[in-house]
């Protein structure tokens, strides 16, 4: 017993001996994705950044990742499996990644951990968003002065903060070109799942959609609004430029690369903080992609102002007046949300229907 | 909420659609399981099938290559299990799962210059007069080739099974292996036929959800639907009949409550997430409180000398 015992402790302090010695010469930095990295959309963003922390360090760092990992228990065995291998760096990016980074961050105070669009943070958790929201806006301007039916489908993938925020931003900003505008929100919860997001897409257009915008990772949408004609939609989370000459006229891009590049030098000088990075157009975490010719010129350069305004940080999307769906005054007129309310957000504005899982 | 804005005879006809994939892989696993092997790769078969039926659709052009592209792909990656299980006589439950993973991660080798790429539209057959009728029109009479040939396999699975003799010695290789040994059966021989159709079978339900159902090739894309035709072919009792009937009530709650969500109906969205799993379970277990079981020699490895 106390043979074993004795033995297996210094197998630990070997291991634990190597890995340090292998994390001396080189950075590690491992990522937790939540689906593949060949989605077409947020996996696949998250690995470009992976990519461009190699590019950026090349020998002296060194990238692990492990794809489709499922929100819960299982997170928690990949990055302690991650942590246990020497990473001193671990970028989990999925909102349901959010406890268990939090759990294995207690157990590993020396690794620092980057949690994708949570709000948890501790000594060695920081978290790090992008304001999808700012983008919504331009989506749902495009969006609710291109529809003809005036009904607008939505995919929602699950009733969290960030899902609801652009729900809300795009259609506030739909509907002040179009009062005539409907939007149909469908929940599929889940992130990933190309059949059933094609599904949710095909419901919409036949219950009269020409407008389909998505919240959730794949392509899928795109190419069942492909299939149906005269429909449109919007790359999500990545450019999608694949169906530039079909359904997709502009888009939403997530550009993780500069954060990372950054985050990952951080660590390797050894002035690592927790943070709490919340940026948008400005900043340049969130792109608007392309705007096609679908679109018609001067609908293209009011969208592009937009964008502008949003870059100069002149106009905040949601800046009131603006009521809650009840009717009660939620934002008075000129006042601008603050970020606790807005990361926090669990409730439609006035004029949408039906109600947030909750 | 307006449930008039939900058409039932566009309902019912994306229903079939969305229930194929699963009545494909379903059928399948069924006639392995009555010949007395358990393969719980039929995620991993579909995938490929998927991937094969997709790749060869867009290089050459035509689903119908696709398709049959499919079937054989999903076929080959059996045959690995044939030879592990088979041959090997390897673990019948740890060689499926890892013909799953294997499956997921060929897939995503094969497809990795297919992503975002367009397949050939697989076109509905127009049979004049028949299609344009108002409501059998759209529901029976305007869909693909392949809905119908997932309803003809269904339908010859049963009627073989049950009237011709094939049936019957693939049943009794199911239910003793021993005894269909002493009786001069081939038991190998029947068995990795049943596995190869399996196979074939998976990969076609496969290759209609990235060929007609999303169409696009995306990694992982059939995301589980393997694990709900096992899931089926128990809670159908191991008979085509009931098949049907749960991947049709399976697909049909699917879409269903998408619609219901769509308009807005006042039933907390997590009840009509969770009802496609729900209603299928109950409804399967209802009809099989007849207590036909499992075949008995499901899972367990056959070798002539013992």
């Amino acid at each position: 017993m106390k043979l074993s015992r004795l033995l297996t402790g210094s197998l630990v302090a070997l291991a634990l001996a190597t890995s340090g010695s292998v994390a001396a010469d080189k950075t590690k930095v491992g990522f937790v994705y939540v689906g593949p990295v060949g989605d077409g959309g947020w996996t696949y963003e998250h690995d470009q950044g992976r990519k461009a922390v190699e590019a950026e360090f090349g020998d002296k760092v060194e990238t692990v990742y492990v794809e489709s990992v499922p929100e819960g228990p299982d997170a928690e065995r990949v990055m302690t499996q991650m942590a246990l291998e020497g990473a001193d760096l671990i970028f989990t990016t999925s909102f349901g990644y959010m406890d268990q980074t939090i759990n294995v961050a207690k157990k590993f105070p020396k690794v620092k951990f980057e949690h994708a669009t949570g709000y948890k943070t501790a000594a060695n958790v920081s978290v790090y968003s992008a304001r999808f929201y700012e983008g919504r806006a331009v989506q749902g301007h495009i969006a609710g002065k291109m529809t003809k039916s005036n009904i607008v489908g939505y995919i929602a993938s699950f009733p969290i903060p960030e899902v609801v925020r652009g729900i809300n931003s795009a259609y506030l900003h739909a509907s002040r070109v179009n009062p005539e505008v409907d939007f149909r929100v469908v929940w599929v919860y889940t992130w990933f799942d190309p059949a059933k997001e094609a599904d949710a897409a095909k419901v919409l257009i036949e219950q009269g959609a020409d407008v389909i915008l998505q919240h959730t990772d794949s392509t899928a949408p795109l190419a069942t609004a492909a299939t149906a004609g005269n429909v449109i939609g919007f790359g999500q989370a990545s450019d999608m430029a694949e169906y530039k000459d079909g359904p997709r006229v502009s888009s939403i891009i997530d550009a993780w690369a500069p954060y990372y590049v950054a985050r990952t030098r951080a660590v390797m000088d050894g002035t690592w903080k927790t943070k709490n990075t919340w940026d948008g157009i400005k900043e340049g975490m969130v792109e608007i992609g392309e705007i096609t010719n679908k679109v018609p010129a001067d609908l293209k350069s009011e969208a592009l102002a937009l964008e502008a305004s949003m870059a100069s940080g002149a106009y905040h999307p949601f800046t009131g007046p603006i009521n809650k769906q009840d009717g009660s005054v939620w934002l008075k007129d000129g006042e601008v949300a603050d970020d606790g309310t807005l990361a926090g957000m669990n409730f439609y504005i006035e004029g949408l229907k039906g109600e947030v899982p909750q | 909420m307006d449930l008039s804005s939900i058409s039932p005879v566009l309902l019912i006809a994306s229903l079939m659609v969305a229930a194929t994939p699963i009545l494909l892989a379903a059928v399948g696993e069924l006639v392995v399981e009555r010949a007395g092997v358990l393969n719980l790769g039929v995620e991993g078969m579909m995938i490929v099938g998927a991937i094969s039926g997709f790749a060869v659709a867009v290089e050459s052009g035509s689903p119908a290559l696709g398709f049959l592209a499919a079937a054989i792909g999903g076929a080959v990656l059996s045959a690995l299990f044939i030879v592990l299980t088979q041959f090997a006589l390897a673990n019948q439950v740890a060689s499926g799962l890892s013909l799953t993973l294997f499956g997921l991660g060929a897939s995503a080798l094969m497809g990795q210059s297919y992503i975002g790429i367009k397949p050939p539209p697989t076109t509905a057959i127009e049979i004049p007069f028949l299609s344009d009728l108002p409501v059998l029109g759209p529901i029976l009479f305007s869909h693909d080739l392949v809905l119908y040939l997932s309803l003809a396999i269904v339908a010859g699975v049963w009627a073989t099974l049950k009237y011709t003799r094939v049936g019957l010695v693939l049943r009794a290789v199911g239910e003793n292996h021993d005894a269909a040994h002493a009786l001069g059966y081939k038991v190998m021989r029947v068995r990795i036929c049943a596995i190869l159709f399996g196979g074939a079978c998976a990969g076609l339900g496969g290759a209609y959800i990235s060929l007609v159902r999303v169409p696009q090739w995306t990694e992982g894309m059939t995301a589980g639907a393997g694990w709900i035709a096992l899931a089926l072919v128990v809670f159908a009792s191991w008979k085509a009949g009931r098949i049907i009937v749960g991947a049709y009530l399976f697909g049909g709650i699917t879409v269903l409550q998408l619609n219901l969500q769509a308009v807005g109906v006042a039933i907390p969205v997590e009840y009509l997430t969770m009802s496609p799993y729900i209603i299928t379970i109950l409804v399967l277990v209802i009809l099989s409180s007849d207590k036909s079981g499992a075949p008995g020699s499901l899972g367990r490895s056959f070798h002539a000398s013992r």
